[in-house]
């Protein structure tokens, strides 16, 4: 089934200031788009109007039309719970369940919505952790340690697996690795290299390096406008729009 | 490397076969609608296929069990539930207000305004006023604040700024114990231990050197205004010290690192910087600590020798509005002597709604942004 | 010279100053040592088996106890947690999730005020409530006195630690798909679990000795008696009674009633003081 994200006039704002402007951007299935754009461009809010995460913030407000697939995120009768549930997010800072062990945490978003065969959690947790390339490391505490005594890099990939566990269509990535060391960091970009190839990724990231490295495609934003969306390789060599090859090239942001 | 995915569990699984109850937007919109679908989170869903454990990835709309319609509704009825609560509380004012009214109402008309500023308390006459015992309310608790915001403001300013910090919790926790004993126990500690210090020793002595002011003058009972306001005063140091500590920490560092750059001694420092910056506060401090001093009630009814007079001595016998309550509430006989008691209950209510509120705006003036230390 | 005279005069006001800060918060506690030390001493001689399960006796008899006024707080304390703990955890719940508008403004704002209200109002409150409406004293009307006490203890203290859970915590259970309740109720409350339990035992403390709402709501009782719809004993209406006897006897119960008292209520402050210092968000990143 076909997952792309297709946006159309996309607009948001926090209370009267609007922080997107018309956004128009399809991305393809089973590929990874990577956003990128000076700080207070509109990135993150973006991704976060994908999953409707937008609205959990007080005094916000988006409209415009988002197709995941055959889904209408924005549609009448579409309940943002439902959005998310297809819809995985992994956030800036890792925010595993302090209180649940590292199991809990990767079943949590069954447990807590009612996934009835408890018996065959274990096999999920084991593949969602194998997915995040977390199993090795933890397949001899799961019940016992807590998501939070894990290392920063750890945790995010216990928060990529907890992610992975209700199997979404897409996964959105708010800076995944902007809170974590070098090396934790290219663990993580390995890892989405290989999701990609199951996942719709949209990784947000200010690292440009970051950005060619694991996306096909960039989409480049600026104080709430998308100003160009093409291959990466493209973008990065050819940018068609002036603002965007100041901004590779380092002129500004 | 050995973290690649489970082959088993990869997109080639996700992409083929049909998907009995698929998601999409048919999934998702008709989960709730489908006429088989489970009404209650008990009933596992019959659409629902058996996963296959490591190839979990075609059945994804479906690892829920609660259909996002039965979420939506789970919600409504959970936020109705806190809501329903948090009317509780506010009703519960109400009811306050309320019943106090209503059962005050004979008084109140029969009395007016004058109840207010009338002296006479005659059960047998059925006639009533209420000035003695505002008097004695107030009276009382101004002792207690003489008394109890110097020692207070220094406790806060020593457990903040100078205690070593070995010694902070500790000492933090006995003024927090101080706060935990009860009324009726300071009522019974200053019934046989208070009282006769004060009548054998520390009036004596008042009335010696202090006594041509005419605050300390007349019989020594032990008993009385003093007394009251004297245990009062330990019962609200806790509340005005652990408040005025909250404020006091609210003042920015940068503040007191100003001061020191600019060569102040500690204690300039805590004057310029931190007094002063804390003052809005502090007085809230005081003023909440007055509204506690007006509602306690067994303390002071066990020491204040409940006779209601206005005196100018404070070695002399008076009432609170709470002490007359707690005296008088449960023998009071006849609809108008029961009302005037309830009236009383009002008045205090008021008094402390005024005090409490003001206070309140003080404190929140200086410690908004920080968040409150818990209790 | 001058200035050495200005520094060593603000040297000696410091010192002074310093000294007196710390002076001030010695004498603060000696009133708390003066009143443990009084209870144990007066009490202690007189506490033992028969003062835990013996019912009062009169006046110039021996023995007897406060078994009956244990046993009759004991079931004000439970019958008012039952008002008091759901509903001040609902509200706090409310103030925390729901309240960051208007509306959460006014039951923050009623809730302080509700706090402010002299315990002896709110008794005569539920006396009006119950004890006019029915005609009759009873535990039950001390028990909605206590209870409505309670709430807004628990609330604004439940608002407080619920706050301190990070949003990212919340933020993570939303991206899951997990709806609001469940988010609430199964990964925000129990992150803060340590802060609640402590507000709920702050409340106990705080009504635990309250004697003014008793008087006139569940008025005491020199006998056995376990019917919430009649007059029942408390251990502080006791207390108070004793007190105010003029027998030595009684005053000697009054003070093994507040030893008893006062180390059930330390008991709760001291042990959950010491797990809310152990950090109410142990882990949480």
């Amino acid at each position: 089934m076909d997952a792309g994200i297709h946006v159309k006039d996309l607009n948001a704002w926090f209370g009267s200031t609007q922080a997107l402007h018309g956004i128009n951007i399809d991305m393809p299935d089973k590929q990874s788009t990577a956003i990128i754009g000076p700080s207070g461009c509109g990135k993150s809010t973006f991704v976060r109007c994908l999953n409707r995460m937008h609205e959990t913030l007080p005094d916000t407000r988006v409209d415009g039309k988002v197709t995941v697939g055959d889904m209408e995120i924005y549609g009448k009768g579409v309940s943002a719970v439902s959005v998310r549930r297809r819809i995985g997010m992994v956030f800036q800072k890792p925010n595993p369940f302090p209180t649940m062990s590292i199991y809990d945490n990767v079943a949590s978003g069954l447990k807590l919505n009612g996934y009835p065969n408890r018996s065959e959690l274990d096999g999920i947790v084991e593949s969602s952790l194998k997915k995040a390339a977390l199993w090795e490391e933890v397949k001899d505490d799961l019940k016992k340690k807590s998501g939070a005594s894990l290392s920063g890099g750890q945790q995010q990939r216990l928060c990529i697996a907890r992610a992975l566990a209700v199997e979404p269509d897409v996964l959105l990535m708010d800076e995944p690795a902007s809170a974590l060391d070098p090396i934790s960091t290219s663990k993580i970009e390995d890892l989405i290299f290989e999701l990609k190839k199951q996942y719709t990724v949209v990784i947000v990231t200010h690292n440009m390096q970051q950005a060619a490295r694991v996306a096909e495609f960039t989409a480049f934003f600026l104080m709430g406008n998308m100003v160009e969306f093409d291959k990466t390789e493209k973008m990065f060599t050819k940018p068609s729009d002036k603002r965007t090859e100041d901004y590779i090239t380092g002129r500004f942001g | 490397m050995h973290t690649l995915p489970d082959p088993t569990a990869s997109g080639d699984s996700r992409s083929d076969g049909p998907r009995s109850d698929g998601p999409g937007s048919d999934g998702l919109r008709s989960d709730g609608l489908r006429s088989d679908a489970p009404e209650t989170v008990s009933n596992p869903a019959p659409g629902n296929a058996p996963l296959v454990a490591m190839a979990p990835g075609t059945q994804m709309g479906s690892r829920s069990r609660l259909t996002a319609k039965e979420s939506v509704f789970a919600d409504g009825v959970f936020r109705s539930a806190v809501t329903f609560c948090a009317i509780a509380l506010v009703a519960s004012v109400g009811l306050i207000v309320y019943e106090l009214i209503i059962q005050s109402h004979l008084s109140m008309s029969k009395f007016g305004f004058g109840f207010l500023t009338k002296q006479i308390w005659d059960p047998v006459g059925e006639d009533f006023g209420a000035l003695p015992f505002i008097f004695g309310t107030l009276v009382s608790a101004l002792v207690a604040l003489i008394l109890a915001v110097p020692l207070s403001i220094g406790t806060a300013l020593f457990l903040t700024e100078i205690c070593p910090r070995v010694i902070r919790p500790i000492l933090s926790m006995l003024v927090e114990l101080l706060a935990a004993i009860p009324s009726v126990i300071y009522g019974l500690w200053g019934y046989f231990v208070l009282v006769p210090v004060l009548r054998l020793h520390v009036e004596p002595f008042l009335a010696k050197y202090m006594g041509w002011t005419g605050l300390f003058s007349g019989r020594m009972y032990g008993f009385g205004m003093l007394a009251a306001g004297t245990i009062l005063a330990i019962m609200i140091l806790p509340i005005i010290a652990s408040i005025t500590r909250e404020v006091i920490m609210a003042v920015p560092r940068q503040q007191r690192e100003a001061a020191l750059a600019l060569g102040a001694t500690k204690w300039e420092m805590l004057r310029i910087a931190v007094l002063r910056n804390a003052r809005p506060g502090i007085l809230g401090a005081i003023i909440l600590g007055m509204g506690r001093a007006f509602g306690e009630t067994m303390a002071v009814t066990m020491l204040i020798g409940n006779r209601a007079e206005i005196s100018k001595s404070l070695f002399a016998p008076g009432n609170t509005l709470a002490s007359v309550i707690a005296n008088e509430f449960t023998e009071a006989v006849g609809n108008t002597y029961l009302s005037a008691l309830v009236e009383m209950a009002l008045i205090l209510f008021v008094l402390t709604l005024i005090v409490n509120g003001l206070a309140g705006l003080l404190v929140w003036s200086i410690t908004r942004g920080t968040p409150r230390a818990l209790a | 010279m001058t200035t050495q005279n200005i520094q060593w005069h603000r040297r000696l006001t410091n010192a002074l100053a310093l000294g007196v800060i710390t002076f001030f918060a010695l004498i603060v506690t000696v009133p708390l040592f003066l009143i443990l030390g009084t209870v144990v001493k007066r009490g202690l001689p007189a506490l033992n088996l028969a003062f835990l399960t013996q019912i009062p006796v009169p006046i110039g008899e021996t023995g007897g106890g406060m078994a009956n006024a244990i046993v009759g707080s004991l079931m004000l304390l439970a019958v008012a947690s039952l008002i008091g703990i759901p509903l001040g955890i609902g509200s706090g719940v409310f103030l925390a999730e729901y309240g960051r508008n208007k509306y959460g403004n006014i039951v923050r704002f009623t809730a302080d005020v509700l706090n402010g209200v002299p315990s002896i109002v709110i008794g005569m409150t539920a006396w009006a409530l119950v004890v006019v409406t029915q005609g009759h004293f009873s535990m039950m009307a001390g028990s909605v006195a206590l209870g409505i006490m309670m709430i807004p203890v628990i609330a604004r203290t439940t608002e407080e630690v619920l706050l301190l859970v990070p949003q990212a915590i919340r933020e993570a259970a939303f991206g899951l798909g997990i709806p609001k309740w469940r988010t609430t109720l199964s990964v925000v409350v129990p992150t803060a679990k340590a802060g609640i339990i402590t507000s709920i035992m702050l409340a106990f403390a705080r009504i635990a000795g309250e004697t003014a709402p008793l008087m006139f709501t569940t008025l005491g009782n020199e006998f056995w008696s376990v019917n919430p719809n009649q007059p029942i004993a408390a251990m502080p209406l006791q207390i108070f009674k004793y007190a105010t006897m003029p027998y030595d006897q009684a005053h000697a119960q009054a003070w093994t009633g507040a030893l008893v008292l006062i180390t059930i209520i330390m008991t709760i402050v001291i042990v959950f003081r010491l797990i809310a210092s152990r950090g109410t968000l142990k882990g949480a990143s």
